[in-house]
């Protein structure tokens, strides 16, 4: 081999290197650029009304008025009430995945359930919520007496609660797998049942990492567009019941920013989208780490 | 211990097994209405028209969905062009250098990247590409769609890589194969089952994004395959039908509803296949 | 007196805060074997990778002193031509899953890139896989998968893979922990029959091994070197306490 063919192989062992590091700069540099993007987008509005952005109700772009709390109380009214409505759901699912039927043809159908609602689009669960729940929540709100919408908050939480259950229960399945196998023998050993088992020994050992699933679902659910804006009735008032309409922050970004003219306008709405960033970041950064130390523990 | 008490400790028992196989149950239901709705009135949709024509003006029965198949076609195209070679070297550099600064960082960026919301980043490639362009496009859209690959190929990358024993590399090295050889002819294509699984899984994540595409490809009731013109996708056609007021849109909508579906559950069944060989 | 291939030079070698081995000073004959023999742990397979540079992909790792190799300083050679002029079959048998039986024997052209004619191929692959006495056994199945092999097998092709590139020294770290005795003793006469070309360091855990086709013994102990000499010599009358322990099974 002469030295010539060397230098060449010196000379790509670097390239490749930097190649290697470029591409981790090119996603560094991408997200940075996400945030400063939407921050120096945002600045006009944040500009023009101060720290009041979301402490006022009236959305009237026709009469320059951006109050965004209606949309702050509509999407954690909605992700609230979809984690509420969801977790009794993924921590079964979980509990049952995790630790009663770890294999065999039953946890089979229900493994391969969770994928199937995993697999669902989004716009298809705002579809059917529209066509098929809608009408039901109606019946149900003629029942009630209150005004039959169909649509609204409740609608939406549904929804929502059906598309984070597969994700927080794969995540809390994953989190009861990695309680140790000695734990579990030592508490059957001394005599305690399944049950107490599972609660005095397998949910505390797995509650961090079961509670980052919470979290990181809530942050999916805050952040969830087209199937809340397909079932939300999109009112820019603030709900006053479950049975309202509103709509959230995604949703409004998602009805108004391509019609949106005049530059406070749209600055408002990519004040929103810097909201959502910065606090879907922050869930998911949290959540990470917590199952992140988890799994190291191990 | 009283006998009772154990009584009462093993009714326990059973009532927490009850309550739990309950509740998991009861999540089949909502999962066998939609299906049920998916398969009754998209299936009365799918046939060759609907595979092969564009759609009819509102209230006109017929017409099929042939541009948002092409749409959704390129548009997983361009966003695969950059996404896979680099959410791939992405995924070998935070696997081989796992400890310097650059890569903690990065690692990060990709969990913030996997949590960001897609209409944000519908929004933020407005702001890079649309409106320099000033025109609505697929490349926006290939652009957007793009971007919520990355973390999942760079992820399932990353993980594989990491599975590979050491030992692999070693002998590769060993025999006097420089780094960047070993990477490329001995450690990528050891991991190359994984790597494509998260191919795979990415598109079918991407596949079924309407949010992105909103204010990017933006939708088009014709047939295009320029990629500077506005592009229909499947999604949007969804989310666009499914809101008029036409009963033939909702039909149409039904069956691209179905079309998705199928095709995503292909792609996650397919990506399955691979990881177990 | 012979003229020595490689010498290692007030060698020491760290990982992190870990001294893992310590001044070490020591010549391997040319077209000798010779057997560096010691208890777990004790730093063999530390000293038989830095002799290959396999210490850079160690993390924390940092070497002090010098290996020279035909004279030559080998840290300040190219690594790459270095490891290709220095075969190393690993403790564990680690051949490449995704190439079959025998483009695992020609990995080092195929991977480096170097043309080979068919028949060149097909005589390497014949010669290296006789000389690993793996022939017979794989020669109808060449193009499956070498991770369908068994243990002794897959460690026998590795040693075929690292003969193919004909090196003038090679490093063979327990190449028979997990072979049985018939599968040992054809590695042991193949040590033997490679002598005449090539320069050999084993490590090996098996005393018997060693005096059977060892020239010159070192014996390590916690990262230092006890003591070297010609194996016959030093089986007999070992000079060092701890050796004569470890060669009558005190420990180890
Ligand atoms: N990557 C590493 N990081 C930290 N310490 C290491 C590493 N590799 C080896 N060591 C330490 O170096 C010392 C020598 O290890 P080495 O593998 O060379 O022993 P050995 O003599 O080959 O043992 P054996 O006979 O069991 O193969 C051991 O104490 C080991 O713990
Ligand atoms: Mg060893």
């Amino acid at each position: 081999m002469s030295l010539k063919t060397i230098k060449n192989t010196q000379q790509k062992e670097r390239l490749f290197q930097s190649l290697l590091s470029a591409s981790g700069v090119i996603i560094l540099v991408l997200v940075i650029g996400v945030f400063i993007t939407l921050l120096i987008q945002s600045m006009p509005a944040i500009i023009a009304h101060k720290f009041d952005f979301f402490s006022h109700t009236t959305w009237d772009p026709v009469s320059g008025q951006y109050g965004g709390l209606s949309f702050l109380v509509g999407t954690l009214l909605t992700a609230f009430l979809a984690l509420l409505i969801s977790i009794p759901f993924s921590l079964s699912i979980a509990i049952v995945l995790g630790e009663y039927l770890t294999e065999g043809w039953i946890a089979l159908i229900l493994k391969t359930a969770i994928d199937l609602l995993a697999g669902i689009p989004s716009v298809i669960y705002g579809f059917w919520g529209l066509f098929v729940l809608a009408p039901w929540i109606r019946n149900l709100e003629i029942k009630l007496g209150v005004l039959p919408y169909g649509v609204g908050i409740l609608t939406a939480s549904l929804i929502l609660a059906l598309m984070i259950i597969p994700y927080a229960a794969s995540l809390g399945r994953e989190v009861i797998r990695l309680v140790p196998a000695e734990l579990k023998e030592a508490s059957l050993s001394l005599g305690a049942t399944r049950y107490e088992t599972v609660r005095k020994i397998i949910l505390p050992y797995a509650k961090s990492g079961i509670s980052a699933g919470f979290l990181l679902s809530l942050g999916r659910a805050l952040s969830e567009t087209m199937a809340v804006t397909m079932v939300i009735g999109n009112s820019n008032l603030l709900p006053t019941s479950i049975f309202s309409l509103g709509n959230t922050m995604a949703s409004v970004l998602a009805n108004e920013f391509s019609e949106a003219n005049g530059s406070i306008y749209i600055s408002s709405l990519l004040e929103i989208g810097l909201l959502l960033f910065v606090v879907t970041t922050i869930i998911s950064l949290i959540g990470r780490r917590i199952i992140k130390k988890m799994s190291v523990h191990q | 211990m009283k006998k009772s008490s154990l009584k009462i400790r093993h009714a326990k028992n059973y009532l927490f097994i009850g309550i739990i196989g309950l509740c998991s149950i009861l999540l089949m239901i909502p999962l066998i209405l939609i299906f049920y709705q998916l398969i009754t009135l998209g299936g009365k949709s799918i046939n060759l028209t609907f595979l092969t024509q564009i759609p009819k003006s509102p209230g006109e029965s017929g017409g099929g969905i042939y541009n948002a198949i092409v749409g959704t076609t390129l548009l997983v195209a361009l966003a695969s062009l950059v996404s896979i070679p680099l959410g791939i070297l992405t995924g070998v550099y935070i696997s081989e250098y796992q400890n310097s600064r650059l890569s903690g960082a990065v690692r990060t960026c990709v969990d913030i990247l996997q949590g960001t919301p897609s209409i944000v980043i519908g929004i933020i490639v407005y702001t890079w590409v649309v409106r320099p362009m000033s025109q609505f496009s697929a490349i926006s859209g290939g652009v957007a769609l793009g971007i919520m690959m990355l973390p999942v190929i760079i992820k399932t990358t990353e993980e594989t890589l990491g599975l590979i024993p050491m030992s692999l590399k070693e002998a590769s090295l060993a025999l006097g194969v420089p780094y960047y050889k070993t990477i490329l002819k001995v450690v990528i294509p050891t991991g190359f089952s994984g790597i494509l699984t998260g191919i795979l899984l990415s598109i079918s994540r991407v596949a079924g994004e309407t949010a992105p595409l909103l204010f990017t490809a933006f939708g088009n009731a014709f047939l295009t395959y320029s990629i500077f013109k506005p592009i229909s996708a499947i999604p949007l056609l969804i989310f666009n039908y499914a809101t008029s007021p036409y009963e033939e849109w909702h039909q149409l909508a039904w069956g691209a509803s179905l079309l998705v579906v199928g095709m995503i559950l292909l792609l996650n069944l397919v990506a399955k296949g691979v990881t177990k060989r | 007196m012979t003229e020595s291939v490689l010498r290692l030079d007030h060698f020491n070698f760290f990982i992190g805060e870990n001294q893992i081995l310590n001044d070490i000073n020591l010549k391997f004959q040319r077209k000798k074997v010779t057997a560096i023999m010691g208890p777990s742990g004790c730093g063999k397979t530390s000293m038989i990778r830095c002799i290959n540079r396999m210490n850079e992909w160690v993390k924390n790792a940092r070497v002090e002193g010098e290996i020279l190799f035909y004279g030559k300083n080998l840290f300040q050679m190219d690594p790459i031509l270095l490891r290709r002029k220095i075969g190393m079959v690993f403790q564990r048998p680690n051949p490449f899953p995704t190439m079959s039986i025998f483009e695992n024997v020609i990995a080092g052209y195929l991977l480096n890139g170097i043309k080979l004619s068919k028949t060149d191929k097909e005589r390497i692959v014949e010669d290296s896989l006789r000389k690993a006495a793996l022939w017979d056994e794989v020669k109808d199945g060449i193009h499956r998968k070498g991770t369908f092999l068994s243990g002794g097998q897959q460690q026998r092709l590795c040693i075929a893979r690292a003969l193919a590139m004909n090196p003038r020294l090679l490093l063979l770290d327990e190449p028979t922990s997990a072979l049985d005795p018939k599968a040992t003793s054809h590695i042991e006469e193949l040590i033997i029959e490679l002598k005449k070309t090539v320069t050999i360091v084993l490590v090996t855990h098996n005393i018997a091994q060693a005096s059977r086709v060892s020239d010159f013994t070192a014996f390590l102990y916690l990262g230092e070197l006890v003591e070297y000499g010609e194996t016959t010599k030093m089986f007999t009358v070992p000079e060092d306490k701890r050796t004569e322990e470890y060669l009558t099974g005190k420990f180890g």
